[in-house]
């Protein structure tokens, strides 16, 4: 899709699509595992065909994730590096949520909470994944304890429902700041709300758009 | 086996009903005497007849059990045990009749996400409903015992019935009706723990001092009881474990963690709103839009004074 004049390219198309392969995988993930987390949510269960096939597909969805989140990773880690200013921003952290940035440090690509975010999901699902392994029964019975197993099991749904909290978190951060959500389905975001919410990253991509054109 | 209208449920896996409670059900039990126990098997045939099992040939591996561990199709195994008793010198054999305890507090019960998967009736006995079970193996993590097989051919987990279609209708189960020693009997729970303590008396004046009755507390009591000659020390045969109870990590996760998991993620998102309602949406200005454009326009070098950005 093309940056509209005025807008700049926030993410590539590819970037858009494994965001959402990984967005969908989670939210099946939550449903199916939340139906069989709490008896009063066995009903989501129908959603996949009855609690024998939410079983079966539970895994395989989470292998789906694993990759694309993955990817997702790979593409987006060194933006989400600490710096010193992160910590600043945190700081600063009740004049953002009451939607005043003007007092907190000029903002990157990514601000404190956004990376807080990437690095929370990204350790949680990967224990998802290893201790999903472990209670994968179907195929990996033999590999662990029954003890191993529970522990595994404890683990998986402790970090599960973390997980659901920072999602919904990072959700509603894309609702309330205006104009986001623009980022992740057509790809580009309005100077206005680069100015506003990353103001150091604005300049950055300015200047190189400058020096591109130079050349 | 669906559930049996001739027996009452008393807790229902997954689920919330009130059980009946008007009928006085007489609780049953099984009571194994480990001390009368020839190791004949009977007990596994007539375990493998009355429930259609015919569990996979087996290799031999140098001992008498067979098969060597509990499957989806063998619901008991017999354990054998040589054992060199320290005070006397004497070599015992220790045969133990393993499979489901019939628990009070049922770890597996517990476990269980699916809705009457597993039952437990009015008289005690522990049954899996296979049509409601997903296969999941979470009976297997709860089970202080290491009782429940999940099958390969349909994912479905098995164990022990304690024959609740014979006891339904009035009939010992079918290990109890083969047993040639009578070394299991089946009766009520309080008959079977009177008469178990008359063996263990009897043992005792026979030498086996510590003998005694198996009935363990920590999982509420149980409805497969045993008689054992060396009750101190239960794990001698063949890893019976001495006091079991449900593991505190599942106690943890079908415990405290349900409620507390539901309430985080309901305050996340009431958080989310009420934030909503309280600090509203941070909107992108005019003004924001008129300082971004210049800032692309100039390069992201100079920041343009207030005057020029309003100026059209």
């Amino acid at each position: 899709m093309r940056t509209p004049p005025g807008s700049l390219s926030r993410y590539t198309t590819a970037a858009r699509l494994n965001h959402w392969v990984t967005a969908a995988c989670l939210i099946l993930l939550a449903l199916s595992g939340m139906s069989l987390f709490h008896p009063a949510l066995f009903f989501l269960t129908a959603l996949f065909g009855g609690g024998a096939y939410t079983r079966a597909v539970h895994p395989w969805i989470g292998c789906v994730l694993m990759a694309s989140f993955a990817l997702l990773f790979v593409r987006f880690w060194h933006h989400n590096l600490w710096l010193r200013e992160d910590n600043t921003w945190l700081r600063k952290i009740r004049a953002v949520l009451a939607n005043d940035e003007e007092s907190a440090p000029e903002v990157g690509r990514y601000n404190a909470g956004q990376k807080l975010v990437f690095w929370s999901m990204s350790l949680l699902i990967l224990v998802l994944f290893a201790t999903g392994l472990v209670i994968w029964d179907q195929y990996f019975f033999g590999y662990t304890s029954i003890e191993q197993k529970r522990v595994a099991v404890l683990v998986h749904s402790l970090a599960a429902i973390t997980a659901i909290m920072v999602w919904i978190a990072h959700v509603y951060a894309a609702i309330w700041v205006r104009g986001t959500v623009g980022a992740m389905t057509r790809g580009s975001v309005t100077g206005g709300w680069a100015w506003r919410h990353h103001r150091k990253w604005l300049r950055e991509e300015a200047a190189s758009k400058a020096r591109h054109a130079g050349e | 086996m669906a559930d049996l209208q001739s027996l009452d449920i008393r807790r229902r896996s997954a689920s919330t009903e009130t059980p009946p409670q008007i009928r006085q059900t007489e609780e049953v039990a099984k009571l194994i005497d480990v001390s009368r126990c020839i190791g004949c098997k009977a007990c596994q045939s007539a375990c493998m007849e009355w429930n259609d099992l015919r569990p996979e040939m087996g290799y031999f591996e140098g001992s008498y059990d067979n098969p060597l561990d509990l499957e989806p199709a063998a619901w008991t195994v017999m354990r054998f045990t040589e054992w060199d008793n320290p005070a006397t010198g004497n070599l015992e054999w220790l045969i133990r009749k393993d499979g489901c305890m019939h628990c009070a507090d049922p770890g597996c019960l517990k476990a269980c996400p699916s809705p009457g998967a597993i039952v437990q009736y009015g008289n005690g006995i522990v049954d899996f409903i296979s049509e409601n079970c997903i296969g999941c193996g979470y009976c297997v993590k709860g089970c202080p015992f290491n009782i429940p097989r999940v099958s390969a051919a349909d994912h479905k987990a098995y164990k022990c019935s304690l024959c609740s279609d014979r006891v339904a209708v009035g009939q010992a189960p079918a290990c109890a009706k083969a047993c040639p020693t009578g070394a299991i009997m089946f009766g009520s729970k309080s008959d079977m723990t009177t008469w178990a303590g008359e063996r263990v008396e009897e043992l005792r004046t026979r030498g086996f001092e510590h003998a005694g009755l198996y009935d363990p507390p920590g999982v509420g009591g149980t409805h497969v009881m045993y008689v054992l000659q060396h009750a101190d020390q239960p794990s001698i045969y063949a890893g019976l474990p001495d006091n079991p109870k449900i593991s505190l990590l599942v106690d943890a996760w079908k415990g405290i963690l349900k409620p507390f998991a539901l309430a985080g993620i309901a305050m996340a998102a009431i958080g989310g709103f009420v934030h909503w309602v309280v600090a509203g949406p941070n909107e992108v200005t005019d003004e924001d839009e008129v300082k971004g454009r210049s800032v692309l326009a100039h390069g992201g070098e100079t920041e343009v004074s207030d005057e020029r950005s309003r100026a059209p």
